[in-house]
């Protein structure tokens, strides 16, 4: 950068990049975990969460699912959270 | 048998034609009977980078629908006896590349030719899939830029689960990295990312690093492609990059900015 930049009215926001591969970390993993997976998993997610919900009221970002593969098998992973005291529907 | 090279990167205009140009040119150089195919079927565009626009009489769907043979196909560049152009055609149905015309296609190239270099249309439809599936060496090619890196790691899953050595199960393809459209000063500014940066991210070998060079467009201009600018930076970059693709150990070249004399330090020039 030149002696006189320093004067200029315009500097450029430093560390841009830095900010990019953070971004772009994240990104990258979260679209990795996604790759692989069976492309039914979010409508399973959705339909589990219809299911307990007509009996518990949760929330609808309890339920996880996940998806794993190894070697020899493959892992379905149901995460269900409940409240701390279930308030029954019926 | 022919070496299959698919030049992909899923984001568009990052440079996969300019350098499908360069690396059929390079290797064709080097002594290697080569072809190049470009697989943007409807959009097609490496004969006009190749410079033998004017010589298209028949093309790669006509090979396949059995139109045309692949001599009558293929045009042989004027500047080099061992490189052959097989361009795309410009009809708008998509699915005329169908799976077994490309595999007849690239069968009977393979008997003939060294190296077989398919330009990759963008993006992850039919021709991007068709170009990539029956590779052996794929050359991903990357902008240091948000959206491309994050592209070429989408193609990448692709490469490694959708192309027939995945299929077959057999060795996977390999994956080499080209950074294009490099610019050491803004990297060195801390506004784009960095070879480094972009390496962590994508864990490839790294083939080569491009920098932003105004030789690519006057070499388009006149549809030479930009490995004969042997001045230029981005020429000698990628004659590099052939080298280095043919097992050359050369050092990365264009990684910082040329030193500033102190007048052009004091004004910013």
């Amino acid at each position: 950068m030149g002696l006189l930049d320093y004067f200029r009215a315009t500097q450029p926001i430093p560390g841009s990049a830095t900010v990019a591969k953070e971004r772009l970390q994240i990104l990258v993993a979260h679209d990795r975990a996604a790759r692989g997976c069976p492309s039914y998993l979010p409508q399973l997610q959705t339909e589990i969460l219809a299911v307990i919900r007509k009996y518990i009221d949760i929330d609808m970002n309890a339920v996880t699912v996940s998806y794993e593969q190894s070697d020899a098998h493959e892992v379905l992973e149901l995460n269900i959270i409940l409240p701390d005291s279930p308030t029954p529907l019926r | 048998m022919a070496k299959i090279i698919v030049i992909t990167s899923g984001k568009g205009g990052v440079g996969k034609t300019t350098t499908s140009a360069s690396l059929a040119m390079g290797l064709a150089q080097k002594g290697k009977r080569t072809v190049v195919i470009d697989f943007d079927v409807g959009l097609r565009n490496l004969d006009l980078i190749m410079g033998c626009e004017r010589r298209v009489v028949y093309d790669f769907v006509n090979v396949i629908n059995n139109e045309a043979s692949l001599s009558q196909a293929l045009i042989r560049d004027k500047r080099c006896d061992l490189l052959y152009v097989l361009p795309a055609s410009q009809t708008r149905d998509k699915d005329a590349l169908t799976k077994e015309g490309v595999a007849r296609v690239l069968e009977e190239l393979s008997a003939n030719y060294d190296f077989v270099i398919c330009d990759s249309p963008a993006g992850i439809e039919h021709g991007a899939t068709m170009a990539m599936y029956f590779a052996d060496d794929a050359v991903v090619v990357t902008n240091p830029e948000v959206s491309s890196v994050r592209d070429s790691d989408r193609m990448l899953g692709i490469l490694s689960s959708k192309s027939r050595r995945a299929e077959m199960n057999e060795e996977p393809i390999r994956e080499f990295l080209l950074l294009t459209r490099y610019d050491p000063a803004r990297v060195q500014n801390g506004e784009m990312l960095s070879v480094d940066d972009v390496q962590e991210i994508l864990a490839l070998k790294l083939l080569g690093i491009i920098p932003e060079s105004k030789a690519v467009l006057t070499a388009s201009n006149s549809g030479t492609p930009v490995i004969l600018d042997r001045e230029s930076d981005a020429g000698q970059a990628y004659s590099d990059m052939v080298a280095r693709y043919l097992g050359d150990e050369v050092p990365h070249r264009f990684l910082h900015t040329e030193k500033k004399g102190f007048l052009s330090r004091l004004f910013g020039g």
